[in-house]
């Protein structure tokens, strides 16, 4: 019986501390711009919420004001669930009444609050949420990051316009859909870039936690490619590339962003030197100034290496700050057709143009591996 | 395809086929002693691994000691997992001891994943292994040489002690009816703990030898391996040794063999294995090398 008081009077101090937060200052007050932070700050996409909250923080720190009038952000924990995310849009859009919104980390808590940003015709900007959906038929989202399928773009660019390769092979992480996605569109943009279907010599599917390659690598060997794109899990990733080398394969790795992790150097070792994959944001050599301003604000501020969400989500906040500027209106419905403009926009994490799906058109930062580490090597364009 | 790449295939195949076979023994030892499927064979084969993996770079112990304090302290863990899990159970129904093997295997997973940590860490391979050897175009890593040779070595010497030693007969005795080995005053509880030392030490060597080929460790890198190399034992026959090793280099064979032939096949390579199990209990239930011994499970 003690025990069942004891959570029972826990679980009302957890309700009390949610109800505490979820309270904030009154709303109406013509001479505040509010931009409501849509994020998961608990839960199990706590970790990224954060880091995107980080970055927004610092943006509005480095920039409190515009159009004369003090800007507050309004945070609302949408608990890494879907129907906390409506609950939470809810919230900034009808109690606090927000200007705009940015967020969520994640793409399906985005699309929770979609429609009810849409419906109070509230302009949202989301920072890293990858998946098609979140902006498609919705007049109102917008965002600063690529979409996975673009990868598969910018990687066929590479490989085609910079490593100068003709042959083409194709590793597929096959029960995993960002892997299929960006294999496939890059096989779309190689083909259209060499106008040779056969430029594609091979394509070998492995599985999720599959440790053996040598069949698929094998086959590939004989075709002689020039390069091998293969997105996919880092751990997979780096396994193919050191049993490729082991085979004597000499062709180049292309990969996506998966294999920005310290366990992809860990497990490939040597092997994967050379190896080069598209990702969003590079920290050891700033791409602009924005960059640089962003990356020095923030180490100084957090004591830590920024991750590529927090500078996303750095860009969110200017982006809105960009459109109210040139919209000279901080009025929701302004602000969303000034976004629709957003135009070479320099954020942190490259340049920004939002195309006519509402989605950012910007340059992929490719990094690759040399001498143990990750390396910025260049940004490309779409 | 031509005749350099299918060697190459060959390589490949027979190195995997080596690595299942070698776990496969200690399924079917376990099995031939017991009759029971020990479900955790494939966590123990994890915790062989992620025992060297500390050896060597929590406790920098050269390599060879890490591997003989690996191979030692996994051994005293397939024992006491006997002690503590099928023991107790040796007298109750079959199905009890399967689903408390399972249970094991699961509780092993989950530790495995609490103490070690969930995310996959690089095995250190050392340079001897790590060396890639060319013969006529194709390519060995040297670590692909030393598991055949291993697995060959083994094999023999199990071989020769079922067969030619009193332990071995007495494994033989036990195997065949437990009750009245007990009357011959043979120590069955001593027999077990043998062959579960035994098996789990060849997990263990499994397990290092898995990393040095593939030197990338996480919690539940035994649970496949494991299933295939179950599979190799029925295919073998399971209770049988040299079974054993013929199901595992089929085994390794027909996977490759299948992506190299069939190469738009590739996303199915898994698969390969679990249909060959079937086909082999539709056509014969007892397996390659297995006696018929009367339904006992």
């Amino acid at each position: 019986m003690k025990k069942i008081v004891s959570a029972l009077t826990l679980a009302a101090a957890l309700v009390a501390g949610v109800s505490i937060v979820s309270c904030s200052s009154s709303g109406g007050d013509s001479d505040v711009i509010k931009i409501g932070v849509f994020e998961p700050l608990t839960g199990a996409n706590g970790a990224g919420g954060a880091d995107e909250y980080d970055g927004i923080k610092l943006a509005h720190k480095l920039n409190p004001t515009i159009l004369g009038k003090k800007i507050q952000l309004v945070a609302v924990d949408n608990k890494s669930d879907k129907v906390e995310a409506a609950n939470a849009a809810t919230v900034l859009a009808q109690k606090e009444k927000v200007n705009a919104v940015i967020g969520s980390w994640g793409s399906s808590l985005s699309m929770s609050g979609g429609p009810i940003f849409a419906e109070a015709k509230i302009p949202a900007v989301a920072v890293s949420a990858t998946n098609p959906n979140v902006t498609k038929g919705n007049e109102y989202y917008f965002r600063v990051c690529f979409l996975d399928p673009f990868q598969g773009t910018v990687g066929a660019a590479y490989a085609f316009n910079v490593l100068k390769a003709r042959k083409v092979a194709i590793i597929r992480e096959v029960s995993n859909d960002y892997s299929v996605g960006l294999a496939k569109f890059f096989v779309d943009q190689f083909v259209k870039l060499s106008g040779d279907e056969k430029s594609i010599v091979a394509t070998s599917d492995y599985n999720t936690g599959d440790q053996d390659f040598s069949a698929q690598l094998t086959n590939i060997k004989q075709f002689e490619p020039d390069a091998i794109f293969a997105p996919g899990n880092y751990t997979e990733s780096a396994l193919i590339i050191k049993q490729a080398r082991a085979l004597g394969i000499k062709a180049q790795f292309i990969g996506g962003d998966t294999w920005d992790a310290a366990t992809f150097l860990e497990v490939g070792g040597a092997a994967v030197e050379g190896a080069t994959f598209s990702t969003f944001f590079a920290n050891d050599v700033p791409i602009n100034k924005t960059s640089e301003v962003f990356l020095k604000a923030f180490r100084e501020e957090f004591k830590k290496e920024p991750a590529a969400v927090s500078a996303l989500g750095y860009d969110a906040y200017m982006v809105i700050l960009d459109a109210i500027t040139r919209a000279k209106s901080a009025e929701p419905q302004k602000i969303r057709d000034a976004l629709t403009q957003t135009k070479d926009f320099e954020g942190s994490a490259g340049s920004i143009t939002i195309n006519a799906e509402r989605n950012a058109d910007k340059d992929a930062v490719f990094k690759t591996v040399k001498d143990g580490k990750f390396v910025f090597l260049t940004t490309v364009k779409p | 395809m031509d005749f350099q790449t299918f060697l190459q295939q060959f390589v490949n195949a027979l190195s995997l086929g080596s690595l299942y076979a070698l776990i496969a023994i200690g399924y079917t030892m376990v099995y031939g002693i017991l009759r029971l499927i020990n479900f955790a064979h494939g966590d123990i084969f994890m915790v062989g691994g992620y025992l060297a993996f500390y050896g060597a770079s929590a406790f920098l112990m050269p390599w060879w000691m890490a591997v003989i304090v690996a191979i030692a302290l996994t051994t005293v863990f397939g024992v006491g997992l006997e002690r503590v899990a099928y023991r107790p159970l040796r007298d109750s129904p079959r199905i009890s001891i399967m689903i408390s093997a399972i249970g094991a295997s699961f509780l092993i997973e989950n530790l495995a994943i609490v103490l070690f940590d969930a995310r996959p860490k690089a095995f250190p391979v050392p340079e001897f292994f790590a060396r890639n050897l060319v013969w006529g175009g194709v390519h060995i890593a040297s670590v692909s040489l030393v598991i055949p040779v291993v697995t060959a070595i083994i094999l023999a010497f199990l071989l020769w002690m079922v067969h030619r030693t009193r332990i071995g007969m007495a494994m033989r005795a036990v195997s065949t009816d437990i009750e009245a080995s007990r009357l011959m005053a043979i120590d069955v509880n001593r027999i077990v703990s043998i062959t579960f030392a035994i098996g789990s030490a060849l997990a263990a060597i499994g397990g290092i030898l898995w990393a040095l080929k593939y030197p990338r460790l996480e919690p539940l890198m035994g649970i496949m391996p494991g299933l295939k190399c179950f599979i190799a034992a029925v295919i073998g026959g399971i209770g049988s040794i040299a079974g054993a090793v013929l199901g595992g280099l089929l085994l390794g064979i027909i996977e490759l063999m299948t992506v190299a032939f069939l190469p738009e096949l590739t996303g199915y390579k898994d698969a390969f294995a679990f249909v060959l199990l079937i086909v082999v209990l539709l056509v014969k239930p007892t397996g390659l090398l297995g006696k018929n011994q009367g339904e006992k499970v």
